[in-house]
């Protein structure tokens, strides 16, 4: 034993040795605007190019669209903020479920374009070769987005690395979601919805297998 | 000591102590408001310190924090063998993330997490190394350490107090647990040998047994 308390007191000497002061980690609350910050960059850029006009005359037919990309931008900052605060040893795990009501939201309003048909028959409706662009964009802008937040929560401590890399796949996978509202030439239906499903889940999936990796070793 | 230690912590000073102090009568008397301070609040104190450059609060506040990672450690399940491993590896990591640490929290619960997950990870290594070797307890039981010299010397040692007691029996005596008890000899074998009646070699090891007994165990 007091063999054992000698070794603990040469480590305590040798990292106190090492000591330099460092710059104390930003609050999660601020690390997720900035975050934010980068995906309203590329909102802004989306809009110069597109501009907002078709998004909000698709919006005003299809109240229920412009509530699945509320969902989707809410979904993203409440994930992005749960993954910084995993980040920081100490917060709950329960953290985890703040996504959960943006979530909701979005599937939710998401699936009422299922039943498009149904409500607004005339609405032009995404064939195979659109849908496929819309995998693309998803899976597309949420590499960059995705990379940005594992190099950000790389500099924190993140306990849970499955946990909080599926909350980093599902913040940039509603992101994108998000920005492709900007652009979405045709209105939600049952393919569409699948193939942002399909998006997501493939987003969530990689970040799960890869980022779960790549911050454990932070 | 400790004075000097709270002194130089304070001067790393957070907002939180600097509200603290300037709320105390006698601001200049740092000293004092941390003794009255909680544990967990105190240690939060040095780790602000010690994440401004300040080195004895700092290995204060990590030989302060070794008890609390044992006790986590030992919570979590993690064999008293393995809590010195868990311990290093906490510390290591706390020298490393301690930039996440937020002073206006408690910092227990911050050390507390990485020292459950470094747990974690000691016992998921000792499963996957328990896992790969082979464990025949029937085996080990029955083929005791042969190098083990202590047992060797304290079980030579008994034989050879035995020994010493049954030479000083009397002869009679002597005869019968030699020829009984140390050779295992039937009493038709032993009476045979040394000329003595079954009868009497019978007498003579319960009077040897007992005279043994009273010597070892003082038992009459």
């Amino acid at each position: 034993m007091p063999e054992q308390s000698s070794s603990h007191e040469a480590l305590i000497d040798h990292l106190g040795t090492g000591l330099v002061p460092v710059r104390r980690l930003l609050p999660p609350w601020l690390r997720t605007a900035g975050w934010l910050l980068a995906v309203l960059a590329l909102a802004a850029g989306l809009l110069l190019h597109y501009g907002a006009a078709p998004m909000l005359r698709r919006w005003a037919a299809t109240p229920d669209l412009a509530w699945a990309g509320i969902g989707a931008a809410i979904t993203a900052i409440c994930a992005a903020w749960a993954a910084f605060a995993l980040g920081v040893p100490g917060r709950r795990a329960a953290w985890a479920w703040l996504p959960l009501p943006g979530a909701l939201l979005w599937i939710g309003a998401s699936g009422l374009g299922c039943l498009r048909t149904w409500i607004a028959p005339g609405t032009q409706l995404a064939g195979l070769h659109q849908t496929a662009d819309c995998l693309l964009f998803i899976i597309g802008f949420s590499v960059p987005l995705s990379a940005l937040l594992i190099v950000l929560l790389r500099r924190a401590c993140p306990l849970r690395p499955v946990l909080t890399a599926v909350l980093v796949g599902l913040a940039s996978a509603a992101a994108s979601a998000s920005l492709l509202e900007i652009c979405h030439a045709y209105d939600s239906a049952a393919t569409d919805l699948l193939t942002h499903a399909l998006a997501v889940v493939v987003v969530v999936a990689v970040n799960a297998a890869m980022g779960g990796r790549l911050l454990s070793k932070a | 000591m400790s004075q000097a230690l709270t002194a130089a912590a304070g001067m790393g000073l957070d907002s939180g102590l600097s509200l603290r102090a300037s709320l105390d009568p006698v601001p200049a008397d740092v000293v004092m408001v941390n003794d009255s301070e909680s544990p967990d609040r105190r240690r939060a104190v040095w780790m602000a310190a010690a994440q401004a450059g300040d080195r004895r609060a700092y290995e204060r506040l990590l030989a302060d924090s070794v008890a609390l990672i044992r006790a986590t450690a030992r919570r979590q399940g993690v064999a008293s063998d393995s809590l010195d491993d868990v311990v290093q590896e906490t510390l290591l990591t706390v020298h490393r993330v301690r930039h996440t640490y937020d002073p206006s929290r408690s910092y227990d619960a911050w050390l507390s997490a990485i020292a459950s997950r470094r747990a974690i990870d000691a016992l998921r290594r000792r499963g996957r190394r328990d896992s790969r070797e082979l464990h025949d307890d029937y085996a080990l039981n029955r083929h005791p350490d042969a190098d083990d010299a202590s047992v060797a010397t304290e079980s030579g040692q008994r034989a050879q107090r035995l020994h010493e007691a049954i030479a000083e029996l009397p002869p009679g005596q002597r005869e019968a647990v030699e020829q009984l008890g140390l050779r295992e000899r039937t009493l038709s074998e032993a009476s045979e040998l040394t000329g003595r009646s079954a009868g009497a070699l019978k007498v003579n090891l319960h009077r040897a047994l007992k005279a043994l007994r009273e010597r070892f165990h003082g038992e009459p």
